[in-house]
């Protein structure tokens, strides 16, 4: 996904005047012809993550379209005041780009994991929030976003699915239950092979969605009110219970039951190794997804 | 035999700071940058309210954003805000409060208040500025020495003089309020960076308007305004 973000923003740049790379050292190797063609327009401010927002800030306010890219804890918690400030409380936007999602560099250790970014960004009003779930799926993504002036995160990974879904906004049916099916499962991104697999033997329906933020309430609505029940199981890659009060909300007008699967919040998992250890210490893999599947629908 | 517009001089700027009470606690704060405020708008930027969204104007970004009273009384005086604006400040439907917000007041280009976030935003309005070829304005932050203790100044300070923003200038006031200071002053920070640095009497409008308009190439300008200590 990275590279196919860095040669879809290096494109964008040959086309639009507006876009400009915001960079702290990580991935500027992937934008070295970009800002030999645009000097201008690639800026590389080396390892400063509060300037790297100020910066994106100040950008925008000349009517710039910043794209600001580095790991995911380096670019919304260390800085994230500047987030709060720099751009929504200016009442101007960036295009936030972060790699390394919750755990993808497992053996970094806990400094190089950001769990909680979708949650935090979610305590900022208006913010668009895409975890695109395959590379395919960014190009779109960005392109959206730089079209726009708001303020956009995309929460890149090394990992999702084998195939390409839908990646614009809205909630996606990808497989059906029948009339009489126990709820439904909505995987957010990178999770949708797994919760596919772990669900096969189920009746319930799968959705998708790449988009989080602004939550597509009406459509998780629809879909649970063609379910046999309207109990919901989110999974997503990050905090869990992150989407929690968005479902609940879609939800409001009928009986229904919730779980959030995601990234323990109770305890700070402190292991290296691989993502797939870390799955399986979050219970985020598909044995782990299944067996609480199972658990919650009541099967 | 005409006469001047009422409330337009440097002279009146006491009388609509007194429009606005209720901020004592920022008193020293406000007071220290009034000399430096009415130069800027005065003689040094060329920006008014007529040309407040044209995108070749002047920016001033006050970083400083706490004590914002001389500011204000400043852009009354220059007509960016009216008279009954002033009186009414820091009320909930009033545009004015005790930190300004840029969503609100013609003229003002940053929200602050916060410590530490105007030069960020001055570096990367520097940046954009040079990204679409405009090469006339001038991109000027003021600050205080309490606020440069802010570790997020010195990553725009370092990165500004080594991408050579000449288009940038840092106004720094200094009334010694930084709890640790600065060995060898404020100033050796910028130009152990890059940075053309200039010191000025904060008092005295003509040693100021020197230090903003004398030529610097090449480098971002900072300006040290020293004034009283804070007491």
């Amino acid at each position: 996904m990275r590279d196919v973000f860095a040669e879809t923003a290096a494109a964008a740049l040959d086309a639009d005047p507006r876009p400009v790379v915001v960079l702290a050292d990580v991935s500027a190797d992937r934008f070295t012809d970009a800002a030999r063609r645009h000097p201008d327009r690639v800026v590389n401010l080396g390892i400063r993550e509060q300037s790297m927002i100020g910066v994106a800030g100040g950008l925008a306010l000349t009517g710039m379209r910043p794209i600001v890219h580095t790991f995911a804890p380096f670019l919304v918690e260390r800085p994230f005041e500047q987030v709060k400030l720099d751009l929504g409380h200016q009442g101007v936007g960036a295009v936030l780009v972060s790699s390394g999602a919750s755990y993808d560099g497992a053996h970094y250790g806990r400094t190089h994991m950001a769990p909680g970014d979708v949650a935090l960004l979610d305590s900022l009003p208006e913010w668009t929030v895409h975890v695109p779930g395959h590379a395919a799926e960014v190009p779109p993504i960005l392109e959206s976003a730089l079209r726009g002036d708001g303020n956009v995160y995309v929460r890149l990974s090394e990992r999702g699915n084998a195939a390409a879904r839908p990646a614009g906004p809205g909630t996606h049916p990808i497989r059906s239950g029948s009339g009489r099916s126990s709820g439904t499962v909505l995987a957010v991104g990178p999770m949708l092979d797994r919760v596919l697999a772990a669900t096969e033997d189920l009746d319930v329906t799968v959705a998708y969605t790449a988009t989080v933020r602004p939550f597509d309430r009406e459509g998780l609505n629809r879909i649970a009110a063609r379910a046999g029940q309207a109990d919901v199981l989110v999974v997503e890659p990050y905090l869990e219970g992150t989407s929690a009060h968005e479902v609940a909300a879609a939800l409001s007008d009928r009986r229904h039951r919730q779980l959030s699967l995601g990234v323990r919040r109770d305890t700070e998992v402190r292991g290296y190794g691989t993502p797939a250890d870390h799955d399986r210490a979050h219970g985020l893999d598909t044995a782990g997804i299944a067996e609480r599947a199972r658990a919650f629908f009541l099967l | 035999m005409p006469t001047a517009p009422a409330f337009t001089r440097y002279a009146d700027l006491p009388a609509l700071s007194g429009l606005m009470t209720g901020d004592e606690k920022h008193r020293s704060a406000a007071e220290s940058t009034r000399e430096v405020l009415w130069v800027l708008y005065d003689r040094v930027l060329d920006v008014s309210p007529e040309t407040a969204d044209d995108p070749d104007r002047d920016r001033f970004l006050l970083s400083k954003g706490h004590g914002p009273v001389p500011y204000y009384a400043v852009l009354a005086a220059k007509g960016f805000i009216d008279l009954a604006t002033l009186r009414r400040w820091a009320e909930f439907d009033s545009p004015l409060g005790h930190h300004p917000d840029r969503t609100r007041i013609p003229g003002v280009e940053i929200s602050s208040g916060s410590l530490g976030h105007g030069l960020g935003l001055g570096v990367g309005t520097a940046l954009g500025l040079r990204a679409q070829g405009r090469t006339r304005p001038r991109v000027v932050v003021l600050m205080g020495d309490g606020e440069f203790d802010e570790g997020s100044n010195h990553e725009a300070v370092a990165a500004a003089g080594r991408l050579g923003l000449d288009n940038l200038t840092a106004v720094v006031v200094d009334n010694s309020s930084a709890t640790h200071g600065w060995p060898g002053g404020i100033g050796t920070r910028f130009s152990a960076e890059g940075w053309q640095t200039r010191s000025a009497p904060g008092r005295d409008r003509s040693a100021l308007d020197d230090a903003l308009t004398r030529p610097h190439r090449g480098r971002p300008l900072a300006v040290v305004a020293r004034v009283r200590p804070k007491g």
